[in-house]
């Protein structure tokens, strides 16, 4: 491991900035599509029970 | 023994069935991505050129192969629909085009943030960054033009006709880092060799299967949604088993 402490982590040589929004952003991205395909199938479902 | 695949083609076999794999293919993302990130910020080494802002590596090209890969599913889908005129394969094509939109967006956005340091500029107009940008709007313009007409078969045809056609910038993507002189570099993995070193390459193909799987569980999660709110009407989920199959989940 390249690391010594953990604030060497996160500053990432530098790149802290580049690397952490990169990462960030994608895993904001994929959990806020999780996120709205479940409501949208709670809802899907919800509408579908009404209607029976 | 011959599998009869239509059985799962119809939208009352396809929700269980979507309902038992989604929770696997869940698990089998969220595994490999930790197991990727691990290999990633902790056992690949420093690039001596580029220092440690190469790692964006590990979340940009498995972004941006899923954004190519997804196109061309997606087309696949669309092409078979149009073919067999098989409304569930215009589904697929549906649920697929919001998640390849992301995966472009992500691309362009990794893009930059590995642009600005090691080139010096977030974008540059060149053919690899300017497809890849086409790209998104491919994805945008079929999502608009579905959500646009009202008829649904009608969407149905018109966002496959485009899906289809635009697939021809798939080709030029992946080889504009060769056909023209880019600022992107080349292919630093291809089938035959590998410019980076092991953890580097294992890190990444396996946040490219990650990728893969998330994007599996994804796309047949919002392919039942697609299917719960279009099939709600119809006669066979008034009819039959739609609340039955809702409630056995």
């Amino acid at each position: 491991m390249q690391w010594g402490s953990a604030s060497e982590f996160f500053a990432m040589g530098g790149y802290g900035l580049y690397v952490w929004v990169s990462f960030g952003v994608t895993a904001l991205c994929m959990a806020g599509e999780v996120i709205a395909v479940w409501r949208r199938h709670t809802s899907a479902v919800a509408e579908s029970r009404d209607l029976s | 023994m011959a599998i009869n695949w239509f059985k799962y083609s119809s939208p009352q076999a396809f929700l269980p069935l979507a309902g038992r794999m989604i929770p696997w293919f869940s698990v089998a993302a969220l595994a490999s991505i930790c197991v990727g990130l691990y290999i990633g910020f902790f056992v690949a080494p420093t690039d001596f050129q580029q220092g440690d802002s190469y790692r964006i590596i590990f979340v940009h090209v498995p972004a941006a192969w899923m954004s190519m890969f997804l196109y061309v599913v997606m087309a696949i889908w669309a092409g078979l629909g149009l073919g067999l005129n098989a409304r569930p394969s215009f589904m697929m094509a549906q649920a697929i085009a919001p998640t390849g939109a992301m995966f472009t967006f992500l691309a362009l956005l990794t893009g930059a943030m590995w642009g600005k340091p090691t080139w010096g500029a977030w974008w540059v107009w060149d053919a690899r960054l300017t497809s890849e940008l086409i790209l998104l709007f491919q994805y945008v313009g079929i999502i608009l033009l579905r959500a646009s007409i009202d008829d649904l078969r009608r969407a149905d045809r018109a966002s496959a006709v485009l899906a289809l056609v635009g697939v021809v910038n798939v080709p030029i993507i992946y080889f504009s880092v060769k056909w023209w002189n880019t600022l992107h570099q080349g292919a630093s993995v291809t089938m035959t060799e590998s410019k980076m070193a092991t953890p580097m390459v294992a890190a990444m193909l396996i946040m490219m299967l990650g990728f893969w799987m998330y994007s599996f569980a994804v796309t047949l999660a919002r392919m039942r949604c697609v299917i719960l709110d279009r099939e709600r009407q119809p006669s066979w989920s008034k009819h039959s088993s739609i609340h039955d199959v809702v409630e056995a989940r």
